[in-house]
């Protein structure tokens, strides 16, 4: 218990090696050239985030005149970890069979669910990493599930031509993925198939996710989506989600 | 050559006997089709720049026009000069004439061919003394200021803005990178033209345009000149604009495009026919310009499994292979593609990718191959990710790959900060120096884990190509061999824009530029 002395849930600092020395890390780059006074200019800009003590331990020109440090310093700043709350999945993650077992014993038919990389995104390892059926990292894809009939559109699926697809297939869930972020060129297409879906009635009658790696479940919440899915996620979050919300649409 | 790896050098020629007769087979096709991209190609070839005053560029005009007169099995070339030689006008301006609705290519009466060629084909010559005098200048800058070591240290940049761009290149050259890749923006390989002029937006990379082309090499010319390097540069031979693209390129004296005879097909569901038929004419053009083309066969590896279908990527380099040899494009211009993209938690994953990246080696011994860094596997933690890279070098130096694109430890996460391609710029210097000949000083063990995988994913390589040889490219793709992706002969997009070739139709460029010097 001793590693614990000083520990105050209400003010959480970093660590580094001994409780509450506030230690950071940082890498930067300052677009002025190398000197003691780019030196000095990284060190009064720790100061400013509220980092005492800060250490430049290197500083290398990058060819342009703009210069690279790689920093340590100590935070003054704490946190209240007590009063945090975050906004998650409000479901249990099951495992392959357990989902299947699931779908039999209250859906009691194929769920289906559509999934595609939208809008200008070519980018589909994500969602073949959750649909196809030899899914990620020893996780299978939904393909794989008895009792979901997924079907993955591919890359650079128009909003509209995944809605249109989603009718025709009778789809229960739409998932999404989007993994080029740049200059949030997610959000307005994200908020595209909603609005879409809004429009044609079909919002409430299915359930909608989204995932990648810069998307939060609050940021998914947030334009409108029932779930969303960070870095980390495999088939099975997904699955058990879907399953478990789309009982309870049909359930209620 | 004597084979670390012991392999049977008679699978490796029957495999690639195998792939030639795929190419053929596949080339007969190729041979009586041309598409709208070929022919806006021809027209860009012949002199014709600029946009319309909707931003519409004037080689869609053209190809638009006569596509819309139901002309185009005919051929841009034959419209092209049959207006030429009736109105006694450059290529340029007939174009400026169809876009401002006076001429109809289709409707000018029809000249004497003999005329018509001999009017094409003396504009196309001087075209092609263009490319083959870009041609000229790259080897003299290679001479002059010579090149850095392989593998070539072949960096990204991909701002958006031209001129950010720039910046990051000119850096990235002052801390030692040989290859510029300037990416595209998103999307960009699925527009039906090229944009035109200077663009300062984009996402995750910036549109290829001419001007942007004429920009960067002018920076990297003088920053080659600077750190005594000539620094390559690179842009996408790829999507609805292929060959397009490869002229750009020849024109701007581009050095590296990616351009691969699948990937299109595979990976940005683009119409079979259409890009078999684009690939061959932009591969002619690479060739003749002298431009590295890199294939694309490490993007299999990010869909399908790494170590079970490490044979797919044999077997479509192999092909690619044999497309290339029949645009012309000779082994020292083929950077074939492959990648380090096994799941790190493998138990000698390292000997296995070692193995493989040598077997590419032995079985492609005058190809610079491009070698891509680990992507799949990489989590945000980028101090991990950076011992990934470093591995990945090793690899690369021990095997002698020709274009090492370096691994971002923050791959996965953003596209690479000025700071990032600095940090694997030093961890790709550090090991090529520092481990330089340590592939001369080792043999692998007879029978060990290394040569066994090599011969392995040979002989599953040739037995595929076996198969594809009986069932021919298109049915191959149709079921999902390559990449675990399955796409339709009819399916995809450009597929209206392919047409076969009528009685009077004629590239005057394939004869001058193809296997020429």
């Amino acid at each position: 218990m001793s590693a614990q002395n000083g520990l105050d849930l209400t003010k959480v600092k970093p660590y580094g090696d001994t409780m509450n020395d506030g230690m950071m890390q940082f890498s930067f780059t300052l677009p002025i050239p190398l000197s003691e006074e780019s030196k000095e200019a990284a060190k009064q800009l720790l100061i400013k985030m509220g980092i005492e003590e800060p250490a430049v331990v290197s500083a290398q020109d990058l060819g342009v005149g703009y210069t690279f440090f790689i920093m340590y310093g100590k935070s003054t700043h704490t946190v209240d970890f007590t009063q945090i709350e975050v906004p998650k999945v409000d479901s249990d993650v099951m495992d392959k069979y357990a989902v299947e077992d699931f779908i039999e014993a209250n859906i009691g038919r194929d769920v289906v669910i559509v999934g595609a990389c939208t809008g200008t995104d070519a980018h589909t390892v994500g969602i073949d990493a959750i649909m196809n059926m030899k899914g990620y990292d020893g996780h299978y894809g939904l393909e794989r599930y008895h009792g979901i009939k997924a079907y993955n559109l591919g890359a650079q699926v128009p909003n509209e031509e995944l809605v249109a697809k989603a009718i025709e297939l009778g789809a229960d869930a739409i998932i999404v993925s989007q993994i080029v972020t740049q200059k949030d060129v997610h959000i307005p297409n994200m908020t595209q198939l909603i609005e879409l879906l809004e429009s044609e009635g079909l919002r409430d009658k299915m359930i909608i996710c989204a995932g990648g790696p810069r998307i939060s479940y609050e940021l998914a919440k947030e334009l409108g989506y029932d779930a969303g899915f960070g870095t980390g996620t495999y088939a099975e979050d997904v699955a058990s989600f879907v399953v478990q919300a789309l009982a309870k649409k049909l359930n209620k | 050559m004597t084979s670390k790896l012991n392999l049977d050098f008679s699978i490796v020629d029957k495999a690639r006997q195998s792939a030639r007769v795929i190419a053929e087979d596949t080339q007969k096709f190729i041979d009586r089709h041309t598409t709208v991209a070929v022919e806006r190609t021809i027209v860009r070839l012949l002199g014709v720049d600029g946009i319309d005053d909707i931003e519409r560029p004037l080689p869609n005009v053209v190809v638009d026009n006569i596509k819309k007169g139901g002309g185009l099995a005919e051929g841009a070339a034959f419209w092209l000069g049959n207006a030429m030689v009736a109105y006694g006008k450059t290529a340029q301006e007939i174009a400026e004439g169809i876009s401002a609705g006076e001429i109809d290519l289709v409707k000018v009466p029809v000249q004497d061919m003999g005329k018509v060629t001999e009017v094409v084909e003396a504009e196309a010559a001087k075209m092609v003394e263009r490319i083959k005098n870009n041609r000229a200048q790259r080897d003299q800058f290679l001479t002059e200021i010579g090149e850095g070591p392989k593998p070539y240290l072949y960096v990204i940049v991909a701002t958006g803005n031209i001129y950010e761009d720039v910046l990051q290149a000119q850096a990235a050259a002052r801390q030692g990178a040989d290859i510029i890749a300037v990416i595209r923006t998103t999307a960009q390989s699925l527009l039906d033209y090229v944009p035109f002029g200077a663009t300062t937006e984009g996402f995750g990379g910036t549109y290829a345009t001419q001007e942007n082309f004429r920009i960067m090499r002018k920076a990297l010319d003088e920053v080659g000149m600077e750190v005594g390097r000539y620094i390559r540069l690179c842009n996408y031979c790829s999507g609805l604009c292929m060959p397009e693209i490869a002229a750009m390129g020849a024109i701007e004296r581009l050095d590296v495009m990616l351009n691969d005879a699948l990937y299109g097909i595979l990976f940005r569901d683009i119409n079979m026919q259409r890009t078999l038929v684009d690939q061959y004419f932009s591969r002619i053009i690479n060739g003749y310009a002298g431009i590295i083309i890199n294939t694309g066969e490490d993007n299999y590896l990010t869909t399908a499994d790494a170590i079970e279908e490490a044979h797919t990527v044999l077997a479509s380099q192999f092909i690619n292979e044999q497309f290339a040899l029949l645009a012309g494009l000779p082994e020292e211009q083929m950077g074939l593609g492959h990648a380090f993209e096994m799941n790190p938690d493998t138990e000698d994953g390292f000997l296995l990718e070692l193995s493989q990246a040598q077997m590419a080696r032995e079985i492609f011994p005058n190809a610079p191959l491009k070698y891509m860094p680990p992507t799949k596997y990489m989590t945000g933690n980028i101090f991990k990710g950076h011992i990934q890279d470093a591995l990945f070098n090793v690899v690369s130096i021990m095997t002698n790959q020709g274009l090492q694109l370096l691994g971002m430890p923050t791959e996965a996460i953003h596209t690479p900060l000025l700071q990032d391609r600095a940090l694997s710029i030093e961890n790709a210097k550090y090991i090529f120096n520092n481990m330089r000949h340590f592939g001369d000083e080792v043999e692998f063990k007879k029978d060990g884990i290394i040569q066994t995988r090599a011969q392995g994913v040979l002989k599953e390589a040739a037995d595929l190509l076996m198969e594809i040889e009986e069932i021919g490219i298109m049915s191959t793709i149709e079921q999902g061999k390559f990449a675990s992706v399955t796409r339709k002969i009819d399916g995809g997009k450009g597929l209206d824009g392919v047409t076969q070739k009528g009685e009077r139709y004629f590239n005057p460029f394939i004869p001058m530029m193809l296997g020429g010097k």
